[in-house]
């Protein structure tokens, strides 16, 4: 346990007031085998009584070197491995690695890919909030609600598999466009969970959002203002219900996002509850960006003109998308070979979680669960 | 030996308990039965509780071990009696040790003076409810010790919620069981009983549940007590002390094996024994639906009937469910299984029929037909809501619930004084 003067945070963190005359310190380790800790994250939390008086996260658990891997493949051998970072959003991931390579050969994925790319995205993007919630909900000791999303998102990997074979690590883009065509129904499949899930979406919205007790739970819990925010680097819809309109769907738009039309959800005070109520209106937001892509679907290639051989020229891109967890970005240096010289990825669960310890001080242990879960992290994308 | 028979004989024809009668013997029969009977319905709530948790999560719970899983439980017992019996090097072993003893002790200790009948209790004391209550908050003891025998800071946490939680909200608790205790002075002679079978007397004297008397107040009443079982026995959506996704498992965290199912074990029947508490301050204990309005040997033989008809309704359940096992050779031996387990039901709803049985089960069969209801509630609970917070549940009990018990106790009394000088 470092000393808490020699915090690495930005923010300058008050420790909040002790409420008893003599109490103790108590500190208690957290994970990396615990049920609410979302996979192998340790986290030391210092506490008088129930209140939390500061905490550290451990991570490190998960580390595979995957930037490091990154150096050693070529550009098409590593398109795999991005998939098991963020494995929930295995999609997104795929997106983001494909549309920075294109950008570093000057190519792009031709119309209808860009739009099958776009529901897959989506797709996954409600999966992500799907998992999301189930598990949060589990978190605050609501266990049904897990079992519903589970049974919807089923729906959603049935996608996948019957388009690529994989239900979680897809794989499902390649540089310059998809490999695989849609297959036959895959238009027919995608509307009727389109209008399968809507009335799905209420379900989940009648357990909880006007639940008293999830409502004490998660209302003033784990706030976070936008300013601190943008400080810490947090994206996503934890910086959205800070009230911060950013989505990069809409601030650069990438992959056809132009083309449609949808609205940032935002909330005000950033508080546990806000960011439920934002995601669960991107829930409904995906579902029209779905139902418009795929109306709205060309016809032609599905693959753009990319040599057997990748060989980038020289020089560096960074590239961003809207994952569901935030901004999740790819900084490659090509060297003009085959691998590239230096891959960095940023992933957004690992800089989301930097705000821990400021939405946790002076809340009590049973929040620490609330905004951990709030925070929609996978350890997969923060340890890489 | 003869004498020894007249002794046993003697008893059947008494209407008091056995412990009132001061006859040792079916006084000793009584705690076997009782023991028995809550162990095989702790296991079958086991069941239920996964079963309908399942259906309510839209999947289908145990379905491997026998048919619908119905032996799903033995081979947990089973399992958990085999398991290596761990205690942490750090531990403080007599204390580790005595703490589940004591749960389970005070847990089954309270059935002494829970009445499923006016003759069906191990005795009748003077003083039954509060003996009832004391009793059973002694498990907060047991608990606090196992929290700070295991040397840990999970089961420490646990612990202190725990005991923080029992304490507050058996203030509530109190308040509105007195509130009760003043109803049943409203006879002829003004005098209230703690009996538990006076309770359910009372409520028969005045023909009506104590839960409809004096509406709402009863009723406001009731539903003070209802909430404060729920937190009283540590369940959702006031189950802090082993919040699973905070503490892992509370003050059971270093508990295995057979030690930690004694804790299960308690948890259980502290359920069962709060909603019997309920059941018999509340909803009028043993006595049948409408016992005064709908009076008479006819409705006495309509309403002795329906033990029978609910056993011979599950032996139905388990045929139909037996003509709906699927056919192939491997299931044989589970639907043979399930055919035999509604042949005994059946057997069971026939014997339920003939007409000395009849007499003395029905009250049982009221009885616990209320508490099931109660262990449903139980389920439902679990199944729909997330957990409080810890701050939150004490405000649940000291700002809401407390002030509510005491506007209901001085209500009732000054309605029970309006009433009396009414008359």
């Amino acid at each position: 346990m470092t000393d808490q003067n020699t915090s690495l945070s930005p923010l300058d963190l008050e420790t909040p007031e002790k409420p008893f005359l003599d109490a103790n310190e108590l500190v208690i380790n957290m994970g990396p085998q615990h049920p609410a800790t979302h996979g192998v994250l340790r986290v030391i939390l210092r506490l008088d009584g129930e209140k939390v008086m500061g905490l550290e996260c451990v991570i490190g658990y998960l580390h595979r070197g995957v930037e490091k891997i990154g150096e050693n493949r070529t550009y098409t051998m590593f398109n795999p491995y991005v998939d098991r970072m963020d494995y929930v959003a295995a999609v997104s991931n795929g997106l983001g690695y494909c549309e920075t390579v294109e950008k570093l050969l000057g190519v792009e994925a031709p119309p209808r890919a860009q739009y099958i790319r776009v529901i897959l995205t989506e797709l996954n993007r409600m999966a992500s909030h799907q998992l999301w919630l189930g598990t949060h909900a589990l978190d605050i000791g609501a266990i049904t609600p897990l079992f519903y999303t589970f049974r919807d998102r089923e729906e959603i990997l049935k996608i996948f598999e019957k388009y690529c074979g994989a239900r979680l690590t897809t794989h499902a883009f390649r540089i310059g466009g998809l490999q695989y065509e849609a297959y036959e129904g895959f238009e027919k499949d995608v509307r009727n969970f389109v209008s399968f899930v809507a009335p799905k979406i209420d379900e989940y919205e009648e357990l909880l959002t006007t639940n008293r007790i999830w409502l004490e739970r998660t209302k003033g819990v784990g706030i976070i203002s936008g300013k601190d925010c943008i400080a810490l680097g947090v994206t996503g819809p934890v910086l959205r219900a800070s009230g911060v309109k950013w989505d990069l769907r809409k601030a650069q738009p990438y992959a056809n996002y132009k083309n449609f039309d949808f609205d940032i959800p935002i909330g005000q005070c950033g508080d546990t509850y806000d960011r439920y109520l934002v995601r669960m209106a991107e829930f409904r937001q995906s579902l029209r960006i779905i139902q418009q892509a795929v109306d709205g679907i060309p016809e032609g290639p599905i693959m753009a003109k990319v040599p057997k051989v990748i060989k980038p020229p020289v020089g560096e891109v960074y590239h961003s998308i809207e994952a569901p967890k935030g901004e999740l970005g790819y900084f490659i240096v090509s060297d003009g070979s085959t691998q590239p010289y230096r891959l960095r990825v940023r992933p957004p669960s690992f800089v989301n979680l930097q705000a821990l310890d400021q939405m946790c001080r002076g809340q009590l242990v049973a929040d620490v669960i609330a905004v951990i879960g709030t925070l929609d992290i996978v350890l997969g994308e923060v340890d890489r | 030996m003869h004498q020894f028979v007249q002794y046993v004989l003697s008893y059947l024809s008494s209407d008091k308990t056995p412990g009132s009668a001061g006859n040792m013997f079916w006084a000793f029969v009584y705690i076997l039965l009782i023991f028995t009977g809550l162990s095989i319905a702790v296991i079958a709530m086991n069941w239920l509780e996964r079963k309908i948790l399942a259906h309510m999560q839209v999947r289908l719970g145990p379905m491997r071990v026998g048919p619908h899983g119905l032996l799903q439980p033995i081979a947990d017992a089973l399992k958990l009696l085999l398991k290596e019996d761990i205690m942490p090097a750090e531990a403080d072993g007599f204390v580790f040790w005595i703490a589940p003893l004591l749960v389970v002790l005070s847990a089954f200790t309270v059935f002494i003076v829970v009445p499923f009948g006016p003759t069906h209790a191990v005795t009748d004391m003077n003083i039954g409810v509060l003996f009832m209550l004391g009793v059973s908050s002694l498990s907060v003891l047991g608990i606090v010790m196992a929290g700070w025998a295991s040397n840990s800071h999970y089961p420490l946490i646990g612990a202190l919620r725990s005991s923080a939680q029992m304490v507050s909200y058996e203030v509530a608790m109190g308040l509105a069981v007195v509130s009760v205790i003043l109803m049943t002075s409203l006879n002829a002679t003004g005098t209230g009983t703690l009996s538990m079978i006076g309770i359910v007397q009372a409520q028969q004297s005045q023909g009506i549940w104590f839960i409809f008397k004096f509406f709402p107040l009863g009723l406001i009443g009731f539903f003070i007590f209802a909430v404060a079982m729920v937190a009283e026995t540590n369940r959702a959506p006031f189950d802090l002390p082993e919040a699973e996704s905070e503490l892992t498992a509370g003050f059971h965290t270093e508990y295995s094996g057979f030690r930690w199912s004694l804790f299960f074990l308690a948890e259980y029947s502290a359920m069962i024994a709060v909603s019997s508490i309920a059941v018999t301050l509340w909803l009028g204990g043993w006595l049948r639906p409408f016992p005064n309005f709908l009076s008479g040997s006819v409705a006495d033989l309509v309403f002795s009937l329906f033990p029978g008809i609910t056993f011979l309704f599950l032996a139905g359940m388990c045929f139909y469910s037996t003509a709906r096992m699927p056919k192939h050779p491997y299931f044989r031996i589970q639907t043979l299984g399930l055919a035999g387990f509604g042949v005994v039901l059946g057997l069971i709803g026939l014997l339920l029929f003939v007409a000395p049985v009849r007499e003395r089960v029905q009250d049982i069969y009221w009885f616990s037909a209320k508490v099931a209801a109660f262990m449903y509630l139980y389920i439902w609970y679990r199944g729909t809501f997330p957990r409080y917070r810890f701050d939150q549940l004490m405000k649940v009990g000291w700002k809401v619930l407390l002030p509510m018990s005491l506007g209901v106790l001085i209500l009732t009394a000054g309605a029970g004084m309006l009433f009396s000088m009414g008359k």
